[in-house]
């Protein structure tokens, strides 16, 4: 299936991504401005062309990182929209340019996803306070010192794990090597992928026997932090009608852009439930689209962690309800399986510069719906699902489809 | 003369025997462990307190290797789901921190375990699940 072009669609005109790794010598601006001209050169405009602009940089979320970036390639008056949500923000970005073209206020806009976060180490949880201790109760839940530790963890690593292992407690077939497979796969991905952070093939023993972080994640089950950024120029079907046919024909349709937040589950209370408004946008996203699972060339989906990417097999219908250990222990997700998934490497090995994951994603899926991926390029690619989750939370799927030619 | 105690959370009584009182909506039921403006599934205001059984079973946990400074580890963190159908996220305490002594719907109960004293020498009592 091809996508004709249809006035009111939007279209992904130029996309571009730095790779991801540490840039201690360049700032977040240097990130952002390499991506946001990479990807107006790839769509053959220019800024002068750009009627808004979109810009996800969570740790920055308050620098006016949008603004500053203007000032290095274009300040031209446009509107912008510094955004923020979670490891969503890269997505938010993209749709908050989606909505401003589908309103008809813009024809052409850019949305730019970039983080700087060095080695930031653990994310989430906290230590106990050091002032002169007196337990006097504070906060929503009245407590007298920090609880992270001693009523659960709030740290990322065992969040996600605690997702996973209540998968596996409703299902059987999962379990500790399941989610290990899930890190071998992306890791043996990465060996592929120029842009990855990590580019290294590890075996299944040297994931299982690595540190451990929280069981079942190890240290090679986990994504790094790190720096890096990703853009997309974006334009109504209108405007690329227009445009010269060679332009026309790299130019890849964004066919389903959803954005869901958490809707009340009882157990979402206690620990995020990464599931509901997963399979919320899916669904949202495939009905959109008018594809389902089954039509999808390839998935990147939110790695985060080894449990994480287990639970969206499911989440997002790429197996049998129920089947995420069996899915990835067929090699289903494998990149010569049923549905690839994450053949970039994923977050666990490409690595997750929050800001920039979600345009980074959608602009993997782009580079292989135009046979443009390299070694990594999945074969005859056609259709392709982006998907970052956030927590608080915030999921973005977003579903792509080549240009007819 | 006893040592002062506390609770380490608001939600957490520790006379008679302990146990948690969860704020519930008196229009959906819907269960809270935090102080609340409205409720999350239906939007009315009218909560009443509710005590929380302190059987239940293990649904999902980690064993947690890395943590924050100051954080003793390992430890088990552990989402109960309790026998009136609430869930409720702590520690699961006196069982190994190991793959092997942690069973997946093993049946839990609460107790308490005192995790620190102030510069007045108040002493902070927090709640854990541990294998019946």
């Amino acid at each position: 299936m091809a996508a004709q072009i249809s006035p009111d669609s939007v279209w992904v005109l130029g996309a571009h991504m730095t790779r991801f790794a540490r840039y201690p010598d360049r700032d977040l601006i240097d990130l952002a401005s390499e991506s946001a001209l990479g990807a107006l050169a790839d769509g053959e405009v220019t800024v002068a062309d750009i009627d808004v602009l979109a810009c996800g940089a969570l740790f920055q979320a308050s620098g006016a990182v949008g603004q500053r970036l203007q000032k290095q390639i274009g300040q031209t008056g446009v509107p912008v929209y510094n955004v923020a949500n979670a490891c969503a923000t890269g997505a938010t970005a993209i749709r908050t340019v989606m909505m401003a073209i589908r309103a008809g206020e813009a024809e052409i806009g850019l949305a730019v996803g970039a983080e700087q976060m060095g080695k930031m180490g653990l994310l989430g949880g906290g230590a106990t306070k050091k002032e002169k201790k007196v337990f006097e109760p504070s906060g929503r839940y009245g407590a007298v010192t920090g609880v992270d530790g001693y009523l659960g963890t709030e740290t990322m690593p065992g969040v996600f794990a605690q997702a996973g292992t209540a998968y596996a407690h409703d299902h059987d077939s999962v379990g500790f090597e399941q989610f290990a497979r899930v890190a071998y796969k992306n890791h043996l991905h990465s060996t592929l992928n120029p842009l990855a952070q990590y580019q290294k093939e590890f075996s299944m023993d040297e994931i299982m026997e690595s540190p451990m972080m929280s069981y079942p994640n190890t240290l090679l089950m986990c994504c790094p932090t790190g720096d890096g950024a990703a853009a997309l120029v974006l334009v109504s079907g209108e405007r690329l009608a227009s445009m010269p046919s060679h332009v026309r024909k790299r130019a890849v349709k964004v066919s389903a852009s959803v954005l869901t937040s958490d809707p009340f589950t009882e157990d979402c209370q206690v620990q995020p439930d990464v599931n509901t408004l997963t399979r919320n946008a899916a669904n949202q996203a495939y009905e959109t689209a008018g594809v389902g699972p089954e039509d999808l060339d390839l998935v990147e989906l939110h790695d985060c962690f080894a449990t994480a990417e287990l639970i969206h097999y499911d989440n997002l219908s790429l197996c049998e309800p129920g089947g995420a250990g069996e899915f990835i222990d067929s090699g289903g997700p494998f990149r010569d399986g049923t549905t690839p998934v994450n053949v970039s490497g994923g977050l666990i090995s490409k690595g997750h510069p929050i800001g920039a994951t979600g345009v980074a994603n959608v602009y993997e899926i782009t580079t292989h719906l135009r046979g443009e991926a390299g070694d990594r390029q999945v074969a005859g690619a056609t259709v392709g699902l982006a998907h970052v989750i956030g927590l608080a939370s915030a999921c973005g799927v977003h579903i792509l489809e080549k240009a007819a030619a | 003369m006893a040592q002062a105690r506390v609770p380490l959370v608001d939600y957490l009584c520790l006379e008679p025997e302990p146990h948690l009182v969860a704020q519930e909506c008196r229009h959906c039921g819907a269960r809270f462990f935090d102080r609340r403006n409205a409720c999350a599934r239906c939007g009315r205001s009218d909560f009443a307190p509710a005590e929380v059984d302190s059987n239940g079973e293990l649904r999902a946990f980690t064993i947690v290797h890395r943590a924050a400074p100051g954080i003793p580890v390992p430890f088990v963190s552990a989402i109960v789901n309790t026998d009136d159908g609430t869930w409720v996220r702590s520690n699961l305490i006196n069982c190994d921190p190991t793959p092997e002594a942690v069973t997946l719907g093993m049946r839990v109960r609460l107790t308490t375990y005192p995790v620190g004293t102030d510069d007045d020498g108040t002493e902070a009592v927090a709640f854990g699940y541990e294998p019946t």
